[in-house]
């Protein structure tokens, strides 16, 4: 959808997903490295797939001179500046805009380009603490704790994706480019939901809970979220209303076939049952038998089963079992690609199916392309003049 | 409105969509001028007017709800009923009307309303309409139903948060439903640009499973290139030490990383133990890895005896990474976030006063901006179906006469 833009992308490690987007999108884009950076780490092969790489040092004149020359012919920038970054004069907005009014040019920074600690330096941890996320995982009592993987990068990505495309929209209709300027840390706080209509509402600063519900049960009762299975781990939860009752009826019926002890279960009203209700006392003894089933389960035989039964409840996914689930291998999510040296490289595909169909990644991570190529293929001559 | 023209203004987006994965979507949409109208109907409103607290003085009713105002802000509020010819008729016209449908029903569901892409795309060739789901509208799984929360579990997160020796950690909410409405968004927005440009319209299969990967997907390049999985590991990272949450004397944890020997040798300036810099034990990145524990006991110390601001404020004038841990409520008086001005306060027609979420981006020339509080349930029926798709007031009356919008 949008074979018609080209991007540059030389943003630092938060705004890396923004350009896979707008490539998995349609768009051209060209990753900018300068020559000794060293590619060779999954996260970079993952967040470049679909680009094309240009070695260029933006700190030497040469590579600036360079830049300036692609840059007229560019749609979207994306970058990573902060203040008093050695190449904050050359990528200033303002030096930039004149050059090419109808640039957008997307800054993807920790804290936003302006503002008391614009200049603060935060990398994942501190992003992911900034922005509530940390402060709602981990258990009760313990430590906040971020995702062992870094997200604020991805939730930074996105947004920086979204705002370029708001902004080429208004482009499309105005022809006027603009600058877009992300807060990673802004970002983080979707991660919480609607958590800050606790505190704005009622004045209740929501915690983290581990690996049980709370706050479900008007006699304080939690809820068992996660479960060991036969090889690892099940989240499941024993909710009321519609939902909760097929997939506890469904349970039930499901250990009645394999003959599992249903225990204080038999005696359960699932039509009645309300969680909101129970006691601590009963939410033990009615988790203990379900809790004896889901040991003789395997994490694929869950997933299968609740699904046929249309129950809620997915297995904990290790990346064995997400690389190997039959879901998505049938929507053909997984991609390969050929890497420089002839070997194969998995990945995961384009985001979206669009129009029945899943673009295909056009380029593996890495897949250089010269300067000289470059120009050509934007039209502009050797011999046109620089500007200043 | 204000006078500036919005990047958006002028796009039309009709949503049929409930809780976050849709509703959020048309959000982000109507932050930067898009006018979105959300449907419902009074026999079954969006599960967020209803199904989950906060509500207003802690009393549930379909106005009440705290989540639904933080995803519908900025938007208006249609009733239709969609198991009525007449309700039906209405949602016809407004697709027509529409450069972007969103929905995230289960698959076929709205097929089965009659109101699925291919009709769609006949009412309106240049429509692009999005379909969020669970799974993805194909595949063996296509329809099994699914809650946000749990499907972050499918896709890694929740094995991925925690200790190695512990269970695994929930993540607050639908976590992955946010995902899944920020790249739809993108998606969207990609394909109306091409409606303007080409008149082309689109169809969007956006799987929120798929989504979430996204977001791991140097972890799952890694599995299939060394066959290495990675582990859920608390706070640490395989390459940096200090890298850690810390406990300080106000109650509040800081977090610290350092990412060189050179942010090691300020960080043990500020602990007033610069003898730790030469140290064999923490002398290098290696050897602080090694000595994770014993080091993480001393940060500790001394940040016991800190506030969380301040020691921030001082590592990061040191040039070490450094930010405290903000709570929910610290949110709302962050000095970066405010000078931001991520919140919006709103009067809401039945709430109050309410802060609205405004967007992670600033735009230069098209600011955008929380232009309401969310709507009441059925608050804009007359407003859409008469100013903006033109029907005549007899034509709605008769229309609510044959229950249409009930």
């Amino acid at each position: 959808m949008l074979s018609a833009y080209r991007v540059l992308d030389v943003s630092n490690r938060v705004g890396w997903l923004a350009g896979r987007l707008l490539a998995d999108l349609g768009a051209d884009v060209i990753r900018i490295e300068a020559p000794d950076v060293n590619i060779e780490n999954s996260d970079w092969q993952a967040y470049h797939v679909n680009k094309r790489l240009l070695r260029l040092d933006l700190h030497m004149p040469d590579g600036q001179a360079t830049f300036d020359r692609l840059l007229a012919s560019i749609d979207v920038l994306i970058e990573s500046v902060q203040p008093g970054d050695a190449i904050a004069q050359h990528l200033d907005w303002n030096r930039l805009r004149t050059a090419n009014p109808r640039l957008i040019q997307v800054s993807v920074t920790p804290f936003g380009s302006k503002g008391p600690r614009a200049g603060w330096g935060a990398t994942d941890i501190e992003l992911m603490a900034a922005g509530g996320a940390m402060s709602l995982a981990g258990e009760p009592d313990g430590a906040p704790m971020r995702v062992t993987v870094p997200q604020s990068y991805g939730w930074a990505g996105a947004q920086a994706a979204i705002g370029a495309l708001t902004a080429l929209v208004h482009r499309t209709a105005n022809g006027v480019g603009q600058h877009v300027d992300v807060s990673a840390q802004a970002a983080v706080i979707l991660a919480s939901s609607h958590a800050a209509a606790f505190w704005d509402m009622e004045g209740i600063n929501p915690t983290r809970c581990g690996a049980y519900l709370t706050g479900r049960s008007i006699k304080g009762a939690r809820y068992r979220a996660f479960w060991p299975c036969a090889d690892g781990y099940l989240n499941f939860m024993v909710y009321g209303g519609p939902a909760g009752r097929r997939t506890n009826t469904q349970l039930m019926e499901w250990m009645r076939e394999r003959g599992a002890p249903l225990g204080v279960l038999e005696r359960i009203d699932w039509i009645r049952f309300d969680p909101k209700l129970a006691t601590q006392e009963e939410v033990d003894a009615l988790e203990e038998p379900i809790a004896q089933f889901f040991l003789t389960l395997t994490k694929r035989e869950f997933l299968d089963e609740a699904s046929r039964r249309e129950m809620l409840g997915y297995p904990v996914s290790t990346m064995a079992d997400i690389a190997s689930d039959p879901q998505l291998s049938a929507r053909d999510f997984w991609q390969d690609v050929v890497r420089p040296d002839g070997s194969l490289q998995r990945h995961c595909g384009s985001f979206a199916v669009i129009d029945g169909v899943r673009a295909p990644l056009r380029h593996a991570p890495g897949e250089e392309v010269d300067v000289a190529t470059l120009l050509a293929e934007l039209g502009i001559g050797c011999t046109e003049r620089q500007f200043a | 409105m204000s006078a500036i023209s919005q990047a958006l203004a002028g796009v039309k987006v009709a949503e049929f969509g409930a809780y976050a994965a849709g509703p959020h979507i048309g959000k982000m949409l109507a932050t930067f001028g898009a006018t979105v109208v959300h449907v419902e109907s009074r026999s079954r409103p969006d599960g967020f007017r209803t199904e989950y607290p906060p509500f207003k003085d802690g009393k549930p009713g379909l106005d009440r709800g705290g989540c639904f105002a933080i995803f519908n802000d900025s938007k208006r509020a249609v009733t239709l009923d969609l198991k009525n010819d007449a309700g039906v008729n209405l949602a016809r016209r407004l697709i027509s009307w529409s450069d972007i449908v969103i929905e995230n029903m289960r698959p076929e569901v709205m097929s089965r309303l009659n109101l699925g892409y291919d009709v769609a795309r006949k009412l309106n060739p240049g429509v692009v309409m999005i379909s969020s789901c669970n799974m993805g509208q194909t595949g063996p799984r296509a329809h099994t139903p699914g809650f946000g929360s749990q499907l972050s579990a499918l896709a890694g997160f929740c094995g991925l948060t925690g200790s190695s020796d512990g269970p695994p950690q929930l993540l607050y909410g639908p976590y992955i439903d946010f995902i899944a409405s920020s790249l739809g968004a993108a998606a969207v927005l990609a394909g109306l640009d091409r409606q303007r440009r080409t008149g082309q319209g689109a169809r969007i299969d956006l799987a929120q499973y798929e989504s979430g990967l996204m977001f791991i997907a140097g972890s799952l390049l890694e599995y299939y290139t060394s066959g290495a999985e990675t582990e859920r590991a608390r706070n640490s990272d395989p390459h940096v030490a200090p890298h850690d949450a810390f406990p300080c004397r106000d109650g509040r944890w800081l977090v610290i990383s350092c990412w060189s020997d050179r942010e090691f040798h300020q960080l043990a300036k500020i602990l007033g133990r610069s003898e730790l810099d030469e140290d064999p034990n923490f002398v290098t990145v290696d050897a602080r890895k090694a000595n994770e524990k014993a080091l993480s006991t001393i940060i500790g110390e001394w940040s016991s005896s800190q506030d969380a601001s301040e020691a921030a404020a001082q590592l990061q004038a040191m040039r070490v990474h450094a930010y405290p841990v903000n709570t929910i409520a610290d949110l709302f008086h962050d000095p970066q976030l405010l000078y931001r001005r991520i919140w919006r306060r709103r009067r809401h027609g039945a709430i109050g006063d309410i802060a609205c979420y405004f967007s992670a981006f600033d735009l230069s020339d098209t600011p955008g901006d929380v232009t309401g509080a969310a709507p009441l349930l059925g608050a804009d029926n007359e407003y859409v179906f008469c100013e903006l798709l033109g029907l005549s007031g007899e034509q709605y009356a008769n229309y609510q006469s044959l229950g249409a919008f009930e």
